[in-house]
């Protein structure tokens, strides 16, 4: 299963994916009409920063979900197949325990429903929106054990390059 | 996901050569856009600024934040955005015309070999300059022409400018001075533009539009207008001629030396030359010097000295795939600066000229007037040398070459039509109009974008057209992409235009003496030379006594791609026609500028708006509609 995998270090701050997000959850899903419609759509991506450091954050689809914990009506649950934690609007009561439960701050308040709001992974695509749309490759859809091992490649490489240097 | 080759492009030709450059892991300006993809979303919309350094901002079109750092929101830096577009695309032609405008004036100074070819034209325009053209020289003639063209970029006066003072009709002056829209001159209005986008000046979306028809109004009549005029005067005036199009036309045992870009004091004497050093090319091992175009400086040369177009923007680097290009000397615009990779790959050198653009890789020859003979012969020579490194097991021509009929200026066109009434020359074509024989017409202008398949939009808009005898006039990109199509030749007439057109072009064509009827597409030139249609357009208006945004006309950039598409569209709106472009500038995060553009505020102020449509069949459609409008509001 692959998961959504952040490399912080190339993120630019674009927000392309944050745009990206929302016109996937517009209903013809296309830039220009949803631009043009009344009720415009709602990003489940946010770009963060703190000064130096870039983050896309979403939804983590904890395997030990707390939000799911902090629901009272049983509208989050995890997926017993996917992993995925899947939100069903229609028993949200807007009581926003997920909210305070969340230790990302990625579910947030759908204003004009009164409900919460959360990365539900693109279920209409292959790789989710904001990792298509990102131009450097910080958010990527992958297997966890490639990207970790990636990480270890980069690290030797630079224990190496700096084990040379002391020549 | 990978484009499969149908979807790129419709020209067989361009498909062989981008086989060719997979296969042989070269990389086009169609891998580079899906390497791009997916494109900036704030971009598309136009809702980024970087005009100061407190940015970049951008704008969350689905809620906040709603302004930029200074406080500007959508509406204000979409608008400002297009401003700036509109008028990089007028310097472009602006530019263009001085340089031309300048030789004009060196030729009356004596100081540089080139002459005026048309003196016809030269007295033409001094009089309708309010020149007295009676008892003197054509040099000082000229001189007394360049300097009022200069008073057109540059005066010291708050006049509206000379050379749209001097062709505009009487009541588009009264409207766009109505609406404070007449421009003093090109250098003062261009600089007025990037000082009104410049943080903390303008933030009116309407003001800032307004100032971008304004643009649309230098560009018409400063560039593409003055261009035109000045280089028939110097190059002269086109007639039809005959030529083929597409890779066909280069020549595995010639020196092929291609001409790219837009200005023609350059192309012109690289022709010359390419004549004069035919024995050194034969005693390098040729059998010839073969010339051959790209771009509008092709459609120049084509025009007056019959030079094929090679292909048109889309296909400059399979040009250079065929291996048998020994030689390409650019000038400037539409040059993609990758033609130096593909040159690398293949064969054949890339000669820039002109200081203000240059591409690390190629080999640059400083062009100027002064020395322009030395300069092209230099070049001509290292087309012949470059010949003789040409590996000619690596060359591969396709052999798509469709014959042309090109070289239609007013004058050309008026001289066909008073074969037939040598008296009221305009009146058969008029007559026609009103007898419904011809719909009316459209004027198919502007770029290729690779984000169409190649020529696609351009073809079958224009078929469409024609099958419901709609008079059609081309010039840039287009008129390359029908003329590879086969459009822009006799037999289309025959094949596919509808009966009413069919008619008229073949009693013109057989009155012309031409033994065959003209062809059902004109090609009118270069994208200066839509110049041409506007002049086309105000004589015709001023024949039927009618303003030009009540004829039965409409005019299309099917495929834009360049910020001078969308000047000369501004400039074709404001002459209050409407205009179709296959995909919309950058301004959908505003409603306000993209309403204004494409609805009432523009139509009620200018008589002409702009019209969006990616599907050629819907478009046509929709303009045919238009032509049909504007017929019964004439009451015809």
């Amino acid at each position: 299963m692959d998961q959504i995998l952040i490399s912080p270090e190339r993120c630019l701050g674009c927000r392309s994916c944050e745009l990206a997000c929302a016109v996937e959850h517009f209903p013809g899903k296309d830039l220009f009409l949803a631009v043009a419609a009344e009720e415009p759509p709602v990003a489940r991506i946010f770009v963060e920063t703190d000064g130096k450091t870039n983050f896309p954050m979403q939804c983590r689809h904890c395997q030990q979900p707390q939000c799911v914990n902090a629901c009272m009506t049983g509208a989050l649950r995890q997926d017993n197949e996917t992993g995925k934690v899947i939100f069903g609007q229609d028993k949200c009561v807007g009581c926003w325990m997920c909210v305070m439960a969340c230790p990302f701050g990625v579910i947030v308040q759908d204003w004009r429903q009164r409900v919460a709001l959360k990365c539900d992974r693109c279920p209409d695509r292959d790789v989710p929106a904001c990792a298509a749309a990102c131009p450097t490759g910080a958010i990527r859809f992958m297997p966890v054990p490639d990207y970790s091992k990636e990480k270890r490649q980069r690290y030797l490489t630079m224990f190496v390059d700096e084990e040379g240097q002391n020549d | 996901m990978k484009m499969s080759l149908d979807k790129k492009t419709i020209d067989r030709a361009a498909r062989q050569m981008l086989e060719r450059t997979r296969a042989d892991g070269v990389k086009t300006v169609w891998d580079r856009l899906e390497a791009q993809q997916p494109q900036c979303g704030f971009g598309l919309l136009g809702i980024c600024c970087r005009n100061c350094l407190q940015g970049p901002c951008r704008i969350n079109p689905f809620g906040e934040p709603s302004r930029g750092v200074c406080g500007a929101d959508a509406d204000t830096i979409v608008a400002r955005n297009l401003l700036r577009s509109v008028a990089g695309g007028t310097s472009a032609h602006v530019d263009h015309a001085y340089e031309v405008v300048e030789a004009l004036d060196k030729i009356a100074k004596g100081q540089i070999d080139y002459q005026i070819q048309d003196e016809h034209k030269l007295k033409a325009i001094a009089t309708k300059l309010g020149l007295e053209t009676d008892q003197k020289d054509i040099t000082t003639l000229a001189g007394e022409v360049a300097e009022k063209a200069f008073e057109s970029f540059t005066n010291h006066t708050s006049e509206t400018m000379g050379w749209l003072a001097a062709w505009a009709p009487q009541e588009r002056i009264d409207t766009w001075g109505k609406l404070g829209v007449l421009p003093r001159n090109a250098d003062r209005e261009i600089r007025e533009a990037m000082h009104q986008t410049t943080m903390g000046v303008d933030a009116d979306p309407i003001n800032l539009l307004l100032a971008t028809v304004k643009q649309g109004l230098v560009d018409g009549f400063a560039g593409l207008k003055l261009a035109t005029d000045i280089q028939d005067i110097i190059f002269g005036t086109p007639q039809p001629v005959k030529a083929e199009t597409n890779l066909g036309v280069l020549k595995a045992d010639h020196v092929n030396v291609v001409v790219h870009g837009h200005v023609p004091l350059l192309s012109e004497k690289i022709v010359e030359w390419c004549r004069r050093l035919e024995e050194e090319a034969k005693a390098a091992g040729a059998a010839g010097i073969n010339v051959a175009g790209i771009c509008c400086t092709g459609n120049e040369v084509l025009m007056r000295q019959g030079v094929p177009p090679a292909t048109n923007f889309l296909g400059q680097e399979l040009a250079l795939a065929t291996g048998a290009v020994d030689l390409m000397v650019v000038d400037a615009q539409c040059i993609m600066p990758s033609l130096i990779n593909v040159a690398q790959c293949y064969h054949g050198e890339i000669v820039t000229t002109m200081p203000i653009s240059k591409i690390p890789g190629a080999h640059h020859v400083p062009f100027t007037l002064e020395e322009a003979d030395q300069q092209a012969r230099e070049i001509v020579r290292r087309a012949i040398n470059s010949f003789k490194k040409r590996d000619m097991n690596r060359v591969q021509i396709p052999e798509e070459k469709v014959p042309i009929v090109a070289g239609f200026s007013v004058e050309a066109i008026i001289g066909a039509l008073a074969k037939i009434n040598a008296e009221d020359p305009l009146k058969p074509l008029v007559e026609s109009i009103k007898n419904g024989a011809i719909l009316g017409a459209v004027g198919t202008v502007g770029c290729n974008n690779v984000k169409f398949t190649q020529d696609l939009v351009h073809v079958e808009l224009v078929k469409q057209l024609i099958a419901n005898d709609v008079l059609v006039v081309a010039t840039g990109c287009s008129a390359h992409a029908l003329g590879k199509a086969g459009l822009l030749h006799p037999d289309a007439t025959k094949n596919v235009a509808g009966p009413g057109l069919r008619q008229v072009l073949t009693a013109v064509g057989e009155a012309a003496g031409l033994g065959e009827p003209l062809p059902p597409v004109l090609h009118m030139g270069s994208c200066v030379d839509n110049s041409r249609i506007g002049d086309l357009l105000i004589a015709l208006a001023d024949y039927l006594g009618v303003a030009v945004k009540d004829l039965p006309v409409a005019a299309s950039a099917p495929e834009p791609q360049h910020e001078k598409a969308l000047s000369i569209g501004t400039w074709a709106v404001a002459m209050g026609i409407l205009t179709h472009v296959g995909l919309p500038p950058h301004v959908l995060g505003s409603a306000t500028v993209s309403g204004a553009l494409t609805g009432q505020p523009v139509e009620s102020l200018l008589g002409g708006k702009f019209y969006v449509e990616a599907d050629p069949v819907k478009a046509a459609e929709g303009l045919i509609n238009h032509l049909k409008s504007k017929r019964k509001a004439l009451g015809l």
